[in-house]
């Protein structure tokens, strides 16, 4: 049983009025649990819309999306989000962000800090529990982030672009980091971002999408052993066919300094 | 490209100890202190500088110190206390030589009063009015409405509907600042940053528990500057309401020495308002910065 499936989704916003826009165009994929899902393409191909409506923030215009058989209609703690802000609660501690989920439960104070400290201790934040978010660096606060997703024990880690707000450096820290979590737990990973070179690191497979609207360009595989190499040939065929299928995309929507952006990533 | 450990968590931890949470360094500190030691210095000399020329033009009798008393003589008004005593002043008489103090508490107490329930009876009726989208439509423009009509206006219906006494105060005060509060808090509430309120959707929060985990923390330093901002209507309010109605308290004794022809008192009276207005608006904004603990200082 896959553990997410995308059936023919559509999604139109301001639907029935002059504004009617075309976001999201007939899309279908399925995620096996375990797998580790990128989904690339530029700004305005709709890769956050679908990933707010895999959360449940959002419902498709058409079509339907499933969690293990079930029709997704609102969030729910077992596919949990990442933004590319860090969200943590500004007036919250470092271990009550963590714990908020369970907080919601009603789990009392001593119970949820205590399991919340073990997330903690996961993500290597254990010194910064009772400081506040403020205090805390850009990678930090995301790591604090997905502490919180795990600590609600959720399947499914919805990511949107999650280290675009990253400096170079710490960026590629926070993929390995993830990629640990990720084998560690065993979790299932849709990960957003518009880095050729991060969905090649990442990825078991990778869904390209086309812009405005976004349409399903292709699914590639990325068969890779891991921890993988960004020097390495294989690393490069693989960069070299996502350039390739976007490219096809360059007379179309999207804006030169995107462009630029997304084919100059590589992580020095 | 450097190879990195690959033991990630560690190594970031070790990057995380060194990150200084809050730079503040010796010098810094000592800077501080400088600038509490100037600003006082230059507190001293204004004020100075004030009365001196109060004091003068006085003594040179440029004025009718009968109409314009010099400082010291109606500072030393508060030994002579008694007298406050004719007319009801303080709420209770406590003895004559705490008339003021009962003066002081009496309008206090009424301030903080209709301020608490202003704070909370806004709070309660923008959150509701955001929650019950119904009951927003239906009360808002009313309170849009409403919102410009000063706090002192309100004074003669006060006095007529609650008699005279400490009720009407407070409900002067609390009137002051209640509809402002309001659209104030819709307003706070309309502005908080989706990204939170979605985050804990995602992380499985009713309706319910948005509005009071998230929206209410997230709004509530605002909300608390903007009645800092109110404050000094309200105070104004209610001083006026003592002048014209109420009787007692601090605004009572300025009409008092009026009335009896006392400009020593009129004074006296008038500068224990401005002390007492400052040193409060000076509590609430240590107040404001606990209430914004969560804040960097940079961000306030």
């Amino acid at each position: 049983m896959s553990e997410i499936v995308c059936d023919r989704i559509s999604k139109i916003w301001n639907p029935d009025t002059n504004e009617a826009n075309l976001a999201i165009d007939d899309i279908s994929f399925s995620v096996e649990p375990g797998e580790f899902l990128v989904i690339i393409g530029p700004s305005g191909c709709g890769k956050s819309t679908l990933l707010s409506m895999i959360a449940g923030l959002d419902t498709p215009t058409s079509g339907a999306i499933r969690f293990r058989d079930d029709v997704i209609t609102e969030p729910s703690p077992h596919r949990s989000m990442i933004f590319q802000q860090a969200s943590l609660f500004p007036w919250l501690s470092v271990i009550e962000n963590v714990a908020f989920g369970l907080s919601l439960q009603g789990l009392g104070k001593r119970e949820r800090q205590q399991r919340a400290k073990e997330y903690l201790q996961q993500v290597g934040l254990l010194k910064s529990a009772n400081r506040y978010p403020h205090q805390l660096s850009g990678g930090m606060q995301q790591r604090a982030c997905i502490a919180r997703a795990l600590c609600l024990g959720t399947d499914v880690l919805l990511m949107d672009e999650p280290f675009a707000a990253l400096d170079v450096q710490t960026r590629h820290q926070m993929q390995k980091f993830l990629l640990d979590i990720w084998q560690g737990t065993g979790k299932t990973v849709i990960f957003v971002t518009h880095h050729i070179d991060e969905a090649v690191y990442l990825a078991d497979r990778v869904l390209i999408l086309t812009a405005n609207p976004g349409r399903t360009l292709a699914m590639v595989p990325v068969d890779m052993p891991r921890p993988r190499d960004m020097m390495s040939k294989g690393f490069d065929y693989h960069r070299n066919l996502f350039i390739e299928h976007l490219r096809s995309e360059v007379v179309k929507a999207f804006e030169e300094q995107e462009l630029a952006e997304m084919f100059d990533t590589r992580i020095k | 490209m450097p190879k990195l450990d690959s033991s990630i968590p560690k190594n970031m931890q070790l990057k995380s100890s060194v990150t200084p949470a809050t730079p503040r360094t010796t010098g810094a500190r000592g800077r501080w202190w400088q600038g509490v030691g100037t600003s006082v210095m230059w507190w001293c000399l204004s004020l100075g500088l004030f009365i001196g020329i109060w004091e003068l033009v006085t003594a040179l009798g440029w004025v009718n110190t009968l109409i314009l008393p010099p400082p010291h003589e109606f500072i030393a008004e508060i030994g002579n206390q008694e007298q406050f005593l004719a007319p009801r002043i303080g709420v209770e008489r406590t003895g004559g030589n705490f008339v003021l103090l009962t003066a002081i508490v009496a309008t206090l107490k009424r301030v903080v009063a209709g301020l608490i329930l202003g704070f909370i009876a806004a709070i309660g009726v923008g959150g509701l009015a955001c929650y019950f989208k119904i009951f927003g439509k239906l009360t808002l423009p009313v309170i849009t409405l409403l919102a410009p009509i000063a706090p002192i206006a309100w004074i003669p219906f006060a006095i007529m509907a609650f008699g005279i006494g400490d009720s009407a105060a407070i409900f002067v005060v609390f009137i002051g600042i209640f509809f402002l509060l309001t659209l104030a808090t819709v307003n706070a509430i309309n502005n908080v940053n989706q990204l939170y309120i979605n985050t804990a959707r995602v992380l499985g929060a009713s309706r319910r528990q948005v509005m009071f985990k998230v929206i209410l923390p997230a709004v509530i330093p605002d909300l608390f500057f903007i009645l800092r901002i109110n404050f000094f209507a309200a105070w104004m309010a209610v001083l006026a309401a003592e002048m014209v109605g109420v009787n007692t308290g601090l605004g009572a004794i300025v009409m008092v020495g009026r009335q009896m022809f006392n400009a020593k008192l009129m004074f006296l009276g008038m500068a224990v308002i401005g002390v007492v207005g400052y040193l409060l608006d000076v509590g609430f904004r240590q107040l404001q910065q606990r209430v914004l603990w969560w804040k960097g200082s940079a961000q306030i």
